[in-house]
């Protein structure tokens, strides 16, 4: 076999150039998007973006403090809608949905939820609640992040618990506790920084989806008061902005973009924080 | 040596009079299931109480299964299933609530798992707190109690508040012991209690088998022949899930009546 050893030195040699290249290419495309967002959003960002309200059309200057406030609040309000939903499925399906059809059937239904493009959970927050009262709202826009929410807690709750070893499960059961607090005192503690990562990088996930929130939140030019009326928000208003024939509201839409990836890569690396203090299994 | 505090834990039955009685078990053609693969094959057995009974048997061949099923984990894996019927002191298991049942057949396994979040104190205590023991100078008699029976209390009692999962890998072990010994079970099943530990500890582990015995019955799956004729009284030699031979230890070790109990325990398989 001539050349056999030096074939595969070959073969080894491009493969592995091949994936460094890749890796690269990978750690190049997100360097280049926070950079190009950052060089054109830092020079518009500015207090006034933070406290003020955005400017009538035709004047310059403004901010969106509104639609900063207003994303938390619809994070706020879909956290409450979709995580106690998402959770408590999570946990069925990692203590009671393994290798049964009921298990199944919830996640292979969440992971088809997880496949629908996001305006349809936006049309159908649309029919579900804003065409019933009439207006859009801010509740409207809760409910459809929180729906898109449910099935991805769901998952990252699975399988942060499937982490703990069934050991530790048999182990707290031959004490002869009832399944449910070896789920609760035992299984859920070990894993609890897991589980609080999961849920802020499912929140950080949703904080940036624009679609939901056209025809439901809408979008607001003033302050928003409580859950009925329309509310602005971050994504809203970088599509509403950037697609406007105005050089102003282009800078204010990088801008927007910037704070916006600053408050979801800021909760990436809180939960990156979270699970390094995760006790080891 | 009881623990009186700890008695309401056990199960209000005629059997759970403080002097512990006998706590045999008695597993009548019991045949169990993964799925559908046939791990255990009508297997007769009669452990008798307050001694050492050895599992002994080539990997795969039901005797980890066995123990499993005395006190109903077997079930706890999806798609196990278990027939036949075991009695405990004459009383069907099937009939008793799984979780009542496990606290009077406690359980000790081939890898010590302490509870990652717990200290070394809330391990120990674990059985009674989780299930309603509140009074704090109660549980801290028990614990006590507990790791001194698991011969560990000297080493470890000016570091209760420490985590389990510092310990060292026999002390660990006997940690898990101390912590099924503090709901104060009458029978003590221990899945290959030393195979992941050095020689100092397994010995230390099996010198604490032979002075539990005074006051449980227990039952050892071990790889380890040499292990199972120190410290056991009665050997049961699985292969392929069937009991083939099961008697007095020393007559299994010295005088086997069947060519294959011959064969593995001399090694020509295994």
């Amino acid at each position: 076999m001539p050349g056999t050893y030096r074939h595969r030195q070959r073969i080894n040699a491009i493969a592995f150039a091949m994936t460094g290249l890749c890796a690269l290419f990978t750690l190049g495309v997100l360097f280049f998007i926070l950079g190009y967002v950052t060089v054109h959003g830092v020079s518009s960002l500015n207090w006034d973006f933070f406290t003020k309200l955005p400017k009538p059309v035709g004047e310059t200057g403004g901010g969106m403090a509104n639609a900063i406030v207003g994303t938390f609040k619809l994070i706020g309000f879909a956290a409450l809608v979709g995580l106690p939903v998402g959770v408590l499925g999570g946990i069925y399906l990692a203590e009671f949905g393994q290798g049964n059809t009921i298990g199944f059937l919830v996640r292979y239904a969440a992971d088809i939820i997880n496949g629908v493009p996001s305006i349809v959970m936006g049309i159908f927050a649309y029919a579900v609640v804003v065409l019933p009262m009439k207006h859009f709202s801010a509740l409207a826009g809760g409910v459809a992040l929180g729906i898109m929410l449910i099935p991805i807690a769901v998952r990252s709750t699975e399988e942060f618990l499937k982490l703990v070893p069934m050991a530790i499960r048999e182990a707290a059961l031959a004490l002869g506790l009832p399944r449910w607090k070896v789920i609760v005192r035992v299984v859920i503690p070990t894993a609890l920084r897991g589980l609080l990562t999961g849920v802020l990088l499912d929140l950080s996930r949703v904080a940036g989806e624009t679609a939901p929130l056209l025809f439901t939140a809408f979008g607001n030019r003033f302050w928003s008061v409580g859950w009925l009326n329309p509310i602005a928000s971050l994504p809203v208003m970088i599509f509403t902005y950037a697609v406007a024939p105005y050089e102003d509201w282009h800078r204010q839409a990088w801008a927007a973009a910037l704070v916006l990836l600053m408050i979801v890569l800021a909760t990436n690396v809180g939960a990156r924080v979270l699970m390094r203090k995760q006790v080891k299994i | 040596m009881m623990l009186p505090m700890a008695q309401d834990m056990t199960v209000p039955s005629a059997t759970s009079d403080p002097v512990k009685p006998s706590h045999g078990i008695e597993a009548i053609k019991v045949n169990a299931w993964f799925g559908v693969k046939h791990v255990l094959k009508d297997i007769h057995m009669k452990i008798k109480p307050r001694q050492v009974t050895a599992i002994i048997g080539p990997s795969g061949c039901g005797k980890s299964t066995f123990i499993r099923c005395l006190n109903r984990l077997h079930e706890v894996v999806p798609g196990a299933r278990m027939e036949g019927q075991i009695l405990l002191d004459g009383a069907d298991i099937w009939e008793l609530d799984p979780v009542m049942l496990r606290r009077r057949v406690g359980m000790v396994f081939q890898k010590a798992q302490p509870f990652p979040t717990m200290s070394i104190f809330d391990n120990v205590a674990a059985g009674l707190r989780l299930n309603g023991t509140r009074n704090q100078t109660q549980l801290s008699t028990v614990v006590e109690e507990s790791l001194k029976r698991a011969a560990l209390w000297d080493e470890v009692k000016d570091a209760l508040d420490k985590p389990g999962t510092g310990l060292s890998g026999g002390q660990q072990q006997r940690l898990c012991i101390a912590r099924a010994l503090a709901v104060n079970p009458a029978i003590l099943l221990m899945d290959e209690p030393c195979s992941a530990l050095d020689p100092i500890a397994t010995a230390k582990i099996e010198e604490l088998i032979l002075d539990l015995k005074k006051n449980y019955t227990i039952v050892i799956v071990t790889h380890n022949m040499q292990q199972a004729a120190r410290v056991s009284d009665e050997t049961a030699f699985f292969l392929l899930g069937e009991l083939i031979e099961f008697g007095n230890t020393k007559q299994i070790f010295t005088n086997p009546r069947d060519k294959r109990t011959e064969d593995y325990i001399t090694g020509r398989f295994g």
